[in-house]
């Protein structure tokens, strides 16, 4: 997420300035000790720190302001960029659902190696493009929970002190945010699967809850974390209602074979992006452009649209002196007015009509 | 209690979720429906800008009442095509898969127009909201009030008002306005106001238009046909609503052993045009209102250039009318020099070699638009590679504007964002990308638990080399 918008803005011809987040130390560190090694100082530079050195980054007048995090600190970001008229791509988050219709047998099994892997794949679920919760019919709930609990214990492990294969939640902050959201009312009751914590190593297991309370903070914020919430229905086409009830998502993910239930999604719902039948992967393909709509942010980037966003698109027109048209230029008549009002519809027989005077004949004079 | 611009917002809010301003139906009723505005009332939309700025019946049709039904016309003709999906050709690395980019309206969008174009610069950036599905909000400039009133009358009687509204008023109304939330806002305007727009959209993380102005250079070489490039000039400044306009060329750079040249032929044109007494002349706009009159002939008597008026500089101040007026040799750090003139005034700056004048411009904030007058190629590419401006053109000033091919917008000072043509479509859309898998194809080396072997394997897969790629299955 540092070194992707660089590409951008190099390719496109800019000096950058970057600021590597504070949260993860060890990189930024490494980022401000490698680059200055491979690349031109005096074009690009690494500037750690925390948000003090960004709101003293944000004071200065920049070409463009590339911002990826948060809602909160994106108004912010805008809100500095106001004074200079810098424009700005924001890439936020929002939360992501996938969409999970009837499916059975392998297709039920690959479906769930995607959700998983979607969900705690991506730095356990801290990714802006992660699943954030789930939308099933009521009836294929316990297919999919005993699917889904199945593949958790493959992939990582089912003790939270020994989890394989899955990053760790950052800091005490997030860890502390995330264990929030178990303890309201009626959220831990939710939980059917998962839950164990180990503050000391910041590892939270996969967690699964069932119809959480919809006004608790596990359904009204990004969870950004290893919690996924499976939100059951009556019918699987609600889950348009539901999406489109809460702030536009960076993307949707519908499992489904049914055309029908793929358009409406695409014609109903608005999200960033939408991804049938897999989650993530639409991140790696660089002929799609990525960026969120609404809530999840503006403007896009990955392959040619990184170096469009870091790029002005100047139109330049070319002419030579000659022809030149009398009537554009004062005095003005009727003669020229309607030679170019003649010329600009295209009418070309009423044109010479109207060269050799021979108009009026045919039409009669404009009422004034 | 619910203020006008929060009960408008919920309406159109309501429409849209309805689904009705998505289908094509209904975006072409009302491109119909605006045309049929510009048809029929193309006299009423003469009077009101000549009742506003004193506009002349020639610039009226050209620039406002022919630009929308152009603008119409080509939206109706392009809309289908330019709501397809756009395929897309996805790579190894998703393979097999299928993807495409689908445009859809971002929602309820806002756009408050100015005053020196009142019709073109409301409607132009409504027909492309409403091309691009949205609803609408209108808020047209008080400071031309006529424009404003007739626009209120004509799209509250022939479009889906449900949709589509036109709100009037002033600072208080806009402020009630930029309070709300909206998909996107448009602005068209000054540096001053957009950057309280920005702020206000920043409060919601609203994406922003912004087509602000600038000082639009036009630089004037020698060995050229002086004859038409001064016409063409004297088009795009006086012609073009009496220089109040944000594509004006704002001021001339030549050589100083060219500029008496320039200076005379442009005052040659300038009598064949206008007359001996141009004040009398009913082909230039007037100037606004009485305070942008104070602010010009402040920058005419300001000491440092009221001595370099080498044409013009007559005013009427009843009527609110100053005659075409050109300064030589103003200097750098001037009053007219550091603001957009925005008027009938045109100062000549003078430099040894045309070459030098790349660098004034450079100097100062990115214009809307910069002009070149030449014959020499090696300048022509000189000037279009380093001089940043929202656009440029060569041999000619503000045409580019009825060029829908262009991009229409500014950078830097003079705005963020373009439209005209499908780019206004372009600019009220979402472009969402769609990604089509199945479950051929699996992958398992994607998932936990995570081995070498596996990570070989993706590698090569990245990398795309068949040798590799077996290697990793074969486990070697």
């Amino acid at each position: 997420l540092t070194l992707d918008p660089l590409i951008g803005a190099i390719s496109a011809g800019n000096t950058v300035v970057i600021k590597p987040s504070e949260l993860a130390p060890a990189c930024s560190s490494l980022l401000s000790s490698t680059i200055p090694l491979y690349l031109d100082n005096k074009a690009v530079k690494i500037v750690e720190g925390g948000s003090d050195i960004a709101q003293e980054l944000l004071q200065q007048q920049w070409d463009k302001i590339f911002f990826t995090g948060s809602p909160r600190v994106g108004r912010i970001v805008m809100s500095a960029a106001a004074k200079h008229l810098t424009p700005v791509t924001l890439e936020l988050g929002g939360k992501c659902p996938v969409i999970l219709d009837s499916y059975s047998g392998s297709d039920l099994k690959s479906a769930v190696k995607r959700i998983a892997g979607g969900k705690w794949g991506p730095c356990a679920g801290q990714a802006c493009i992660g699943i954030d919760y789930l939308l099933v019919q009521q009836k294929l709930a316990p297919v999919l929970i005993e699917s889904l609990k199945r593949c958790i214990k493959r992939f990582y492990g089912d003790n939270v002190q020994n989890l394989q294969s899955i990053c760790r939640i950052v800091n005490k902050n997030h860890f502390d945010r995330i264990c929030n959201l178990l303890e309201e009312p009626g959220v831990a009751a939710s939980i059917i699967y998962g839950g164990s914590l180990d503050r000391e190593n910041l590892m939270i297991e996969p967690t699964i809850l069932l119809d959480p309370p919809l006004d608790a903070q596990i359904m009204t914020e990004e969870i950004f974390g290893p919690l996924l919430p499976i939100i059951t229905l009556d019918k699987i086409e609600e889950s348009i209602d539901f999406i489109n009830a809460r702030p536009k998502p960076l993307a949707i993910y519908a499992f489904t074979n049914d055309k029908k239930l793929k358009d409406r999604i695409l014609q109903e719902t608005s999200s960033g992006s939408v991804t049938f039948n897999d989650t993530i992967i639409q991140f790696i393909c660089d002929a799609l452009p990525f960026g969120g709509v609404g809530q999840s942010g503006f403007g896009r980037y990955h392959g040619k649209y990184s170096f469009d966003t870091f790029s002005h698109e100047k139109g330049v027109l070319h002419r030579s002196f000659f022809p030149e048209l009398e009537p554009r230029y004062p005095p003005w008549n009727d003669f020229k007015l309607e030679f170019i009002r003649l010329a600009y519809n295209f009418d070309y027989v009423g044109l010479l009509l109207h060269l050799l005077g021979l108009r009026r004949l045919f039409i009669p004079n404009r009422a004034r | 209690m619910e203020n006008m611009a929060e009960a408008a917002v919920k309406e159109l809010r309501s429409t849209v979720s309805s689904g009705k301003t998505k289908s094509y139906e209904w975006r072409i009723s009302q491109l119909k429906a605006i045309l049929k505005i510009v048809t029929h009332h193309e006299n009423e939309i003469i009077e009101a800008l000549r009742s506003d700025l004193n506009k002349p019946e020639h610039e009226a049709f050209i620039h406002e009442i022919f630009s929308v039904a152009s603008s119409c016309k080509l939206a109706l003709k392009e809309l289908r095509r330019w709501m397809k999906p756009q395929k897309v050709k996805t790579g190894m690395l998703t393979f097999p898969s299928s993807g495409e980019i689908v445009p859809e309206p971002l929602g309820v969008v806002l756009v408050i127009s100015t005053w020196n174009y009142p019709f073109l610069i409301a409607v132009d950036p409504v027909i492309g909201a409403i091309a691009a599905g949205n609803a609408v909000v209108l808020k047209p400039s008080e400071v031309a009030p006529a424009t404003s009133a007739l626009l209120s009358k004509l799209l509250g009687e022939y479009l889906d008002t449900s949709a589509v509204k036109v709100i009037e008023g002033a600072v208080r109304e806009t402020t009630e306005l930029l309070a709300q939330k909206w998909d996107k806002i448009m602005y068209t305007g000054n540096g001053r106001v957009a950057r309280i727009v920005l702020a206000a959209a920043a409060k919601h993380l609203t994406p922003v238009i912004l087509e602000l102005g600038g000082k639009c250079p036009a630089v004037v070489d020698a060995n050229i046909n002086l004859k038409v490039t001064a016409r063409r000039i004297i088009s795009g400044k006086w012609g073009c609503n009496n220089g109040q306009t944000c594509i004006s060329p704002d001021y001339i750079l030549t050589t100083k052993e060219y500029a008496p040249k320039v200076v005379d032929a442009l005052a040659a044109e300038l009598e064949k045009f206008y007359g001996k007494d141009p004040l009398g002349s009913n082909d230039l706009s007037r100037i606004v209102n009485i305070h942008h009159f104070d602010r010009l002939e402040k920058l005419m008597d300001d000491e440092k250039v009221s001595g370099k008026i080498v044409h013009g500089g007559q005013r009427d101040k009843t009527n609110l009318k100053i005659a075409p007026t050109i300064l030589l040799d103003v200097e750098e750090d001037s009053l007219i020099m550091n603001e957009e003139i925005f008027g009938p005034l045109l100062p000549i700056v003078t430099v040894n070699k045309i070459e030098d004048s790349f660098g004034a411009i450079n100097a100062k904030g990115k214009p809307l638009a910069a002009y070149l007058f030449t014959n020499d190629k090696t300048l022509k590419e000189e000037f279009v590679r380093s001089v940043s401006a929202g656009a440029i053109a060569i041999n000619e000033t503000a045409l580019h504007f009825m060029e829908v091919g262009l991009p229409f917008g500014g950078v830097g000072e003079s705005g963020m964002g373009s439209y005209h043509g499908k780019f206004s479509f372009d600019a009220f859309s979402h472009k969402k990308a769609v990604l089509r898998r199945g479950f051929g194809g699996e992958v398992s080396a994607r998932y936990p638990p995570y081995a070498p072997w596996k990570l070989q394997l993706l590698k090569a897969l990245v990398k795309g080399n068949i040798i590799e790629i077996l290697r990793a299955l074969l486990g070697w």
